[in-house]
């Protein structure tokens, strides 16, 4: 059985964004690019099924849509463990379009699960994993928070309103993941990274797609209200402004 | 031609998430000048579904077959792509909760239409047709034109609000045929708490962080919470531990939520944190770090521990309903 992770590559978390008022891109200097938090921890199951011999999971390849800039992402997925990487050389530019090219390549693969994150932390679309499942044909579950194997079928947990519920699917399928997939990211061994270096990135070209969407610019979120600070002697005051001056309580 | 706009029900009902979603799609429907058309899927009871006309939907819809009592994403998707195209609607409305993200992509696909996801405004304008929404994990928005000739909006939860426009719709119960061969799923088994506010859906959220030392201090952060008629949320750090159920997290990796007030409590305000809290109308921050980040995003504070503060603030709040 075979598992392809979709991996998005994004700034670091920890980056404070940068970009003149209305200008539809980023300023990228000095940005650290990483993998997509959800992605990593979605590599991270992956490997952690592949790994179990019980799991009939043979090898896990990452997906990648996006220029050759972004090889050392890929590169970094191939140290923590994927087996293997494809990527489609070409620029992302909405969700409609960066589906269409996975999906096209990734049904040239042999595959019996793809993973994709809920979402990417750049343009937080949510939309990528599930457009892939509908370009393939093939089934989905989102709100997954775990993913388990029995009998060579994957038993899914989905996360639901104020709980979680046990799910069945046919294989293939395209699972949209989100916290609780993986506890903590795995990282890189020194063994891996090695590794890493020998091994391929397969390239495929893109396909004709159409992009439907287009930023025409970002815009800083509106300013707060500075901070008003209450005596810890007496945090009564601070329910009288929250009830009378917020009006929130 | 009209506004679409999907209404899922729990357990045959709606909450206000379902009237922000109808009250949203009716002020897109003026700016367009369109008529909204608000469906279900899955049996509501015509009361329920009335509820839905009193914010603004012209017609009601609850679309029902036994095929759809599991959410399959392709099968319920498929569904609404073909009452978009039956009622000609260019516009298609869902929220931006679990439920909505796993149905807009399917849609869009076989549509072909964009999406403007987590959207938290009106559009800006309508030609060309141009949504503001969350990017970058809160740090930023982004003005996304969508160019196709279907559009979709998926709605942020608590960002529009209620407005009454009683525009007096029937229900109408449809019964679908549905394609049998796109089911896929099947639920085995199901754990759900009942009673609780969920935390997406509060107006008031408590949440605690690291600086709460142990998972024995929590009492009064639950105390004030319930007082408050909240819910409980935490740092990642505390559900790793396992101080707090996973549910609670928020955050870049956990929930996003955009509460009225948000209570930070021996949090640090770390980018991660903020990325699932920064769209809350208020935060309050409670930290005995003078210099902690959390204070540059609240609107008010206390530096102090919060062990002594928080029991205090009980004692205020429970002043207060006397
Ligand atoms: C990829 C990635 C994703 C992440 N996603 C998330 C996420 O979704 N959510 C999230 O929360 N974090 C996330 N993090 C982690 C994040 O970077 C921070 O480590 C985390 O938010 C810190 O949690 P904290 O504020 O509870 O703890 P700390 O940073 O340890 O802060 C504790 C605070 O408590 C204060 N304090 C201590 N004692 C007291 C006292 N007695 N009274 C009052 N205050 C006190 C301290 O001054 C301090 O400010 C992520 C990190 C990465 C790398």
């Amino acid at each position: 059985m075979n598992i392809v992770v979709c991996i998005s590559n994004v700034p670091d978390t920890t980056t404070r964004i940068k970009f003149a008022e209305g200008s539809s891109a980023i300023d990228t200097a000095g940005i650290q690019w990483v993998i997509n938090p959800w992605d990593e921890l979605s590599l991270t199951r992956a490997l952690e099924l592949r790994d179990d011999p019980s799991s009939g999971v043979k090898k896990v390849t990452v997906a990648h849509a996006g220029p050759a800039s972004s090889e050392p992402t890929i590169r970094k997925a191939l140290a923590i463990g994927a087996d293997d990487a494809i990527r489609v050389n070409c620029t992302p530019s909405d969700a409609y379009y960066t589906a269409s090219q996975l999906a096209a390549a990734i049904g040239k693969e042999g595959f019996d699960i793809v993973i994709c994150g809920i979402e990417s932390s750049d343009f937080n679309g949510s939309a990528v994993g599930g457009m892939i499942s509908e370009f393939l044909g093939i089934p989905s579950v989102s709100s997954v928070s775990g993913i388990s194997m029995e009998n060579g079928m994957p038993v899914i947990t989905r996360e639901i309103d104020g709980g979680r519920e046990s799910v069945k699917v046919t294989l293939p399928f395209v699972a949209i993941v989100q916290k609780g997939i993986a506890k903590e990211p795995r990282i890189a061994s020194m063994r891996g990274i090695m590794a890493a270096r020998t091994k391929a990135v397969r390239l495929y070209e893109p396909v004709d797609a159409d992009c439907l969407t287009e930023i025409a610019g970002f815009e800083k979120p509106a300013p707060r209200a500075a901070c008003k600070y209450v005596d810890p002697d007496d945090p009564g005051k601070l329910i009288e402004l929250l009830q009378n001056e917020a009006k929130v309580i | 031609m009209s506004v679409l706009v999907f209404t899922e029900n729990w357990d045959g009902k709606f909450k206000k998430l379902s009237f922000e979603l109808v009250s949203y799609a009716a002020s897109v429907a003026g700016m367009m000048n369109m008529k909204v058309t608000a469906f279900t899927i899955g049996k509501a009871a015509d009361e329920e579904l009335k509820e839905l006309g009193r914010y603004g939907a012209h017609r009601v819809l609850s679309l029902v077959s036994p095929a759809l009592e599991v959410m399959d994403n392709r099968t319920w998707s498929k569904v609404i792509s073909d009452l978009a195209a039956k009622e000609g609607s260019k516009i298609i409305i869902l929220s931006n909760n679990m439920t909505g993200k796993a149905l807009a992509p399917g849609v869009a696909v076989r549509l072909k239409a964009g999406i403007g996801s987590g959207v938290s405004r009106l559009p800006v304008s309508t030609e060309p047709f141009t949504v503001y929404k969350r990017a970058y994990s809160g740090n930023a928005f982004a003005n996304v034109v969508l160019r196709s000739e279907v559009k979709i909006i998926t709605l942020a939860q608590n960002s529009y609000e209620i407005i009454e426009r009683p525009a007096g719709a029937i229900p109408e119960t449809v019964d679908v045929d549905v394609d049998q061969s796109l089911p896929a799923t099947t639920v085995t088994s199901t754990h759900k708490q009942t009673g609780k506010i969920l935390l997406t859906d509060a107006e008031v959220v408590v949440s605690g962080g690291r600086g709460m030392k142990s998972p024995d201090n929590w009492e009064p952060l639950v105390e004030l919470a319930s007082l408050l008629n909240g819910a409980t949320a935490c740092s990642r750090p505390v559900s790793d531990e396992g101080w707090r159920p996973h549910e609670e997290h928020t955050g870049q990796t956990g929930k996003i939520i955009a509460p009225n007030l948000y209570i930070a409590v021996g949090i640090s305000g770390a980018t991660q944190h903020l990325a699932g809290v920064s769209s809350s109308k208020y935060i309050v921050a409670i930290n005995n770090d003078k210099d902690a980040p959390i204070f540059e995003s609240a609107q008010y504070g206390i530096v102090g521990d919060a062990m002594k503060v928080l029991p205090k603030l009980v004692d205020a709040v429970k002043n207060l309903k006397k």
